[in-house]
């Protein structure tokens, strides 16, 4: 993970660069955007997260001036863009299909949209700023390659370029590394991450892939029904999430029921702290991330491992315990030796805060 | 390997099927046009061929029929082509009724054809112009079934949704959208096409014999009434020039080139 230090100072303010103001659009009963309000730093790398139809790309699609809205303002660098044509918004934008031209070469791809600026700039500038967007994005020596002798990343990385080539005002990338095979994707995703903190442009990445915008983001906003449901930086959503709705979304989580009361938790036969936004009061479903459950070998346990996978660095338990609920764990590899299937443990929760919704 | 080989007699079996199927009707013309037909002659003779060139209105008949259908192809170029596209992008409502409507020529018998614009192209000779081209007008409706399925064909293999979107957020506006990606984009169907239509607008007679104008197949016809073997004759050397302006074909490149301009 890549994060530049500078980038991490950023927070909510009102010198925002990007400023998304109840934004909403209905398609029939369908709310895509409902109130949608959201303020980016300048360059900052924002990644929104949610579900499939929860607004985030037509959040996108509305900054990039290609969805029209039924209400709200969008200001960009200080200018209202909200009525501006897509054509005019200077926003660079990379797609989830494969969108570079087909009949022109990855450098005419990456030349395309300077040619169409409007003080054209010249034939020997725009092959130098196309040489180097090439070279940036690793693919120099496939200039003169046409789309169909790319592959998919390839394909994905000159889109990048081009999108990058105009200098935009904000990059807009819709999912641009789902169509990838997995290695590749990580790799993609790390080379965006570098090039964006390089050049300092001010991005916006939609993906339902949350190891990807966890894995890049400055900031992660988490979208349901049209609205952000928390934005924060990835470690503080996924340590203090404010709703059930992120808790269960970003992550693993295992549904503990327990009893709460003074800001605590009882389950598994500990105490711990539950966080803000949680229920106060009588029962609750605690939602416990799989590695703050601690697990020992013990034949005298209260629960025996189901079953083990191996990770890497990290092995994942099942557990079943004593009233046959399953929960995960998952364990630094070296601790979960000889932790196989039917193994007697003894489970207890770390000493970390958890959120608590209402049961039921 | 052996696979291999067996493909490729497969195909070379449907290749000589095929070019057997079109090179005997050929052969057979040819065979006609060379045989005797005067008192004088014997043999072998090229008596018919040498008499193309004196054949009266012929050379006007042809060249009228080329402009016409070089006016229909730049018809499908800068009317159907961005029609098409813009319908497909911008109403996809209307999707289905453009269809229809460009199927329609399809499903109309060209004699209801001419008997419905006759009174039309009547008006157009005493007010406009009495000159063959004029059919442009009407052919250009004849060829939409033809030249609607292509491009559908090729519209539909292409996300052009995408790659209208990712020009328009570089900076391209509707036009330069249409005629310097789509267009480029789909020019194999729009080739497709538009060979159709240049085939459809040379060969056809019905509508201008009975409109009455000397395009090509009429004077052929002509020619035929007075003597078959010229007839024959005009008839192959013109399934000639169809073929080298078909070897004519722009190159890929320089069709992207030629497509890839900016109306705005």
């Amino acid at each position: 993970m890549l994060i530049s230090p500078k980038r991490r100072s950023h927070t909510l303010n009102s010198s925002a660069y990007v400023q998304l103001l109840d934004l909403a659009k209905y398609f029939g009963k369908v709310k895509a955007l409902d109130g949608l309000t959201l303020d980016i730093a300048e360059g900052e790398l924002v990644a929104l997260l949610g579900p499939s139809g929860c607004g985030k790309t037509t959040a996108l699609r509305a900054l990039a001036g290609l969805q029209e809205l039924d209400r709200g303002a969008m200001i960009v660098d200080g200018q209202d863009v909200t009525f501006q044509k897509a054509s005019n918004r200077g926003m660079g934008m990379v797609f989830q299909a494969y969108s570079l031209f087909p009949h022109m070469t990855a450098r005419e791809n990456v030349e395309y949209g300077l040619r169409l600026r409007v003080h054209k700039t010249s034939g020997q500038k725009r092959k130098a700023r196309s040489a180097e967007l090439l070279e940036l994005v690793g693919l120099s020596t496939h200039a003169s390659h046409y789309p169909y002798q790319l592959s998919g990343g390839q394909q994905q990385r000159v889109a990048l370029a081009r999108a990058i080539a105009i200098s935009p005002k904000v990059l807009l990338l819709d999912e641009p590394l789902s169509a990838l095979d997995a290695k590749v994707r990580t790799q993609l995703r790390e080379e965006i991450r570098r090039i964006q903190v390089e050049l300092g442009t001010t991005t916006l990445f939609v993906t339902h892939d949350q190891e990807e915008a966890l894995g890049i983001a400055d900031r992660v906003g988490v979208m349901r029904n049209g609205q952000l449901e928390q934005i924060a930086a990835p470690a503080e959503l996924y340590d203090r999430p404010k709703t059930a709705f992120v808790a269960e979304f970003v992550g693993l989580t295992n549904p503990i029921a327990g009893k709460v009361s003074g800001g605590s938790i009882e389950i598994l036969g500990g105490v711990v702290k539950t966080l803000p936004g949680s229920i106060t009061s009588g029962s609750g479903i605690a939602l416990v991330r799989p590695e703050s459950i601690d697990v020992v070998a013990s034949k005298s346990g209260n629960a025996t491992v189901f079953s083990a996978s191996f990770l890497g660095a990290t092995c994942r338990l099942t557990i079943s315990m004593r009233d046959g609920a399953r929960i995960t764990a998952q364990l630094p590899s070296p601790d979960a030796t000889g932790l196989g299937a039917g193994a007697g443990v003894n489970v207890s929760l770390l000493d970390i805060p958890v959120f608590v919704k209402a049961a039921g | 390997m052996r696979q291999t080989i067996g493909v490729k007699i497969w195909r070379w079996s449907i290749i000589s099927v095929v070019a057997f199927y079109l090179v005997v009707p050929l052969y057979a013309m040819f065979d006609f046009s060379t045989k005797p037909f005067g008192f004088a002659d014997s043999g072998r003779t090229f008596r018919a061929w040498a008499l193309i060139g004196t054949q009266e209105n012929l050379i006007e008949a042809v060249t009228r029929s080329l402009i016409t259908a070089a006016i229909v192809m730049a018809l499908i170029l800068f009317l159907v082509v961005p029609t098409a596209i813009w319908v497909q992008l911008k109403l996809p409502l209307l999707r289905r009724p453009f269809e229809l409507l460009c199927l329609l020529p399809l499903a109309i018998p060209a004699i209801v054809i001419v008997v419905g614009i006759a009174p039309l192209y009547r008006w157009i000779s005493i007010n406009l112009s009495e000159s063959p081209i004029t059919l442009a007008g009407v052919y250009s409706m004849l060829i939409l079934p033809y030249t609607y399925r292509s491009l559908s064909a090729a519209l539909d293999a292409v996300d052009i949704h995408t790659l209208a979107e990712a020009a328009t957020t570089l900076g391209a506006g509707i036009s330069r959208v249409i005629f310097g990606i789509i267009m480029p984009t789909i020019k194999t169907g729009i080739i497709n096409g538009s060979f159709i239509a240049i085939a459809l607008v040379l060969g056809e007679f019905t509508i201008s014999n009975i409109l009455n104008f000397k395009t090509f197949q009429v004077v052929i016809a002509q020619i035929g009434r007075t003597n078959g073997h010229v007839a024959v004759a005009v008839s192959l050397a013109s399934l000639l020039f169809v073929v080298v302006l078909l070897l004519l074909i722009p190159t890929k490149k320089r069709q992207g080139a030629v497509l890839d301009v900016d109306l705005t």
